[in-house]
């Protein structure tokens, strides 16, 4: 409220302040948001640049290296930073290479079920009546398999695999989306700026797409920076149970999966994609809160 | 009120048959032959498989099979299990147990300690312990069951010694299962020592499957809170000179709680999906192991029961959140 970051002397005060700007200057308070974004930065580099910073392959065998400690234990080298596993391969190489799986996951898992989240959201929130009916249930059916086991059973359905895994990830939250779209459309439908928005003559699609939207936009996009996260987990969940990514695939849950035997004696192979995971997720939630804050006006003022 | 309930108690029948649907279609779209996969062996003769074609009523239209099916369903008859022999029903609920006890023990402690952390965190924006909660929650949400599970294993069975490594008790007490909670059936039981036993064997998986929960429950009571407490209503309150524990515990708290209450309502099936790895990470005989089981053996009538069953469940939990919902926002019963 009072404490909220002021704008600076050259954006005063005739021009006001651009709303991306203001986003940024309430991030840039944000100690949090902003170890998330630099974290995600770093992600995204390392996906684009793998094939240049990895030090080896991720699916090479070195067959003299099984099981080699990470560089600052005992038997470690700087050959194998983060050591390699039970097979010899370069645990770092299989990390940036997985960094750049996780993404291409949440981004495509994200996209498809924000899209039609938002479009069942609104239809259902604007037109009210049978469409909303229909489009509830039927999310409703949706919600009522814990995504989990509704992604597990589509895996099984249309066999295991990343490709079908993230279709089967991106199915599960849609209803969440939508049920967010809809909950803020009817709250706004409510106030007097969309009566007068309507009286003065704005037609339905204007009134979704260009008056209403833009209002239920700061939910929405909090909630996709938090499903990313959360869809690199799902993932990785599947992974973990044998239903995602197969082998050789260097995506992370999937390599836990394979590690778990030697917990006790290599524990490096375990923690390393754990670590992978938990920062990752960490750094899209971070910055999920920091967006939420700068992102909703009633906070603000 | 009354015609407010109504509506929802009809909205579920087509919400049912919908589940039912998608559980009649799951094992018409899995792959393979579908007496093989029904019978749960391969290299039936031919003629043995037209018999048993028509036999199971395969031959038959599926509108005619799905009517069957919503039939069967109403009557309780859930199929086989392939492995067992057993109808999928009774082997459902001789697990379902556990996974209760397990569920609600994990949405009692997010609960217990996520509902006043948020609501103090909210009530207190920006002090040292509102940056703890959000910094801690945000940490619990962003660990995967199989992760936090794995470390608190390591951490608390194998280095400490404290707690078990899996089970629900142990191997040395035996009683009769009542209720078929064992911690209750314990207590029943007045065996020295075997309520301390569950109890200890029911600490991680609870806290493995309630982390999740808590942080959201923590989350969304702060920005409920938050949201509840820059209204105009709190500022009145405030200018009336009440105090500041009224406001937040009387007059926002039951605003706040809206969203809060369908949070907690959803978690139901985040729970049930959790249940799923943290059960097979502590080897929990509950529901959750043994759909993963069901789907590694290819007992899809098992999978295809347990799904049916578990959407139920959730759809039936949903069903008394959003009535919660009406009793707790008269807004939403006019509209």
């Amino acid at each position: 409220m009072t404490e909220q970051a002021l704008p600076t002397i050259d954006a005063l005060p005739n021009q006001p302040i651009s709303p991306l700007r203001e986003v940024w200057i309430s991030m840039r308070a944000n100690a949090g948001a902003m170890f998330g974004l630099i974290f995600i930065l770093f992600i995204i580099f390392c996906a684009v640049f793998a094939d240049l910073i990895a030090p080896h392959s991720p699916i090479e065998q070195f067959r003299d290296h099984f099981l080699q400690p990470p560089v600052w234990q005992e038997g470690g080298s700087w050959q194998f930073i983060f050591g390699t596993d039970d097979l010899g391969r370069d645990l770092l190489s299989r990390l940036i290479y997985g960094a750049r799986l996780s993404l291409i996951i949440g981004s495509i898992v994200v996209t498809l079920s924000l899209a039609l989240g938002i479009a069942f959201g609104l239809i259902s929130g604007f037109f009210r009546g049978i469409p909303d009916i229909g489009i509830m249930r039927f999310m409703d059916i949706l919600l009522s398999v814990p995504s989990l086991l509704l992604a597990i059973v589509v895996v099984a359905i249309l066999g295991p695999g990343l490709p079908n895994a993230m279709i089967a990830i991106a199915i599960t939250y849609v209803p969440n989306y939508a049920r967010l779209t809809r909950a803020s459309v009817l709250t706004e439908l409510s106030k007097d700026y969309v009566t007068a928005s309507r009286v003065a003559g704005a037609g339905t699609l204007r009134l979704m797409l260009s008056t209403v939207l833009p209002n239920c936009v700061g939910p929405l996009v909090v909630q996709a920076t938090l499903s990313f996260g959360s869809a690199i987990i799902d993932a990785a969940a599947l992974g973990f149970l044998g239903l995602g990514a197969r082998a050789p695939t260097p995506e992370w849950g999937t390599m836990l999966a394979d590690a778990l035997k030697f917990l006790e004696a290599a524990p490096w192979v375990v923690v390393i994609p754990c670590t992978g995971i938990f920062l990752t997720v960490l750094a899209f939630n971070l910055m999920g809160d920091g967006l939420r804050d700068a992102l909703d006006p009633k906070l603000k003022h | 009120m009354l015609r407010f309930i109504f509506t929802r108690l009809s909205l579920i029948v087509p919400t049912f048959l919908g589940i039912v649907f998608l559980a009649f279609i799951l094992i018409h779209l899995v792959p393979g032959d579908p007496v093989e996969v029904r019978m749960g062996e391969r290299g039936i003769a031919p003629a043995r498989h037209a018999e048993l074609l028509h036999e199971m009523g395969l031959d038959r239209p599926l509108y005619v099979q799905f009517a069957d099916y919503v039939g069967n369903v109403l009557h309780g008859n859930l199929g086989i299990s392939l492995i067992t022999h057993r109808p999928v029903l009774s082997e459902f609920f001789d697990l379902f147990p556990a996974t209760l006890e397990l569920s609600i023990c994990a949405v009692l402690f997010a609960i217990i300690l996520g509902l006043p952390a948020g609501m103090l965190a909210g009530a207190k924006r920006n002090s040292p312990f509102d940056h703890m909660v959000m910094g801690v929650t945000v940490g619990g949400y962003s660990l995967p069951i199989f992760v936090w599970g794995l470390v608190l294993i390591l951490t608390f069975s194998l280095d400490l010694g404290w707690t078990p490594v899996s089970g629900r008790i142990s191997l040395e007490y035996d009683f009769d299962r009542v209720t078929g909670f064992m911690t209750i059936d314990a207590l029943l039981s007045d065996q020295e020592g075997a309520f301390a036993s569950a109890l200890s064997h029911l600490i991680l998986p609870t806290i493995a499957l309630g982390t999740i929960p808590l942080a959201v429950i923590a989350r969304m009571t702060r920005s409920s809170m938050l949201e509840v407490l820059g209204e105009d209503y709190i500022r009145t309150a405030r200018a009336k000179g009440l105090g500041t524990f009224r406001i937040v515990a009387i007059h926002a708290l039951r605003n706040a709680m809206i969203p809060v209450v369908t949070v907690i309502g959803l978690q139901v099936g985040t729970l049930m999906g959790g249940a799923i790895l943290t059960e097979t990470i502590f080897s929990w005989p509950g529901v959750g192991k043994w759909l993963v089981e069901s789907i590694n053996r290819r007992d899809y009538p098992a999978l295809q029961g347990g799904v049916l069953l578990i959407a139920c469940l959730v759809m039936t939990v949903n069903l008394l959140v959003d009535l919660l919902y009406g009793v707790l926002n008269p807004r939403i019963r006019r509209r």
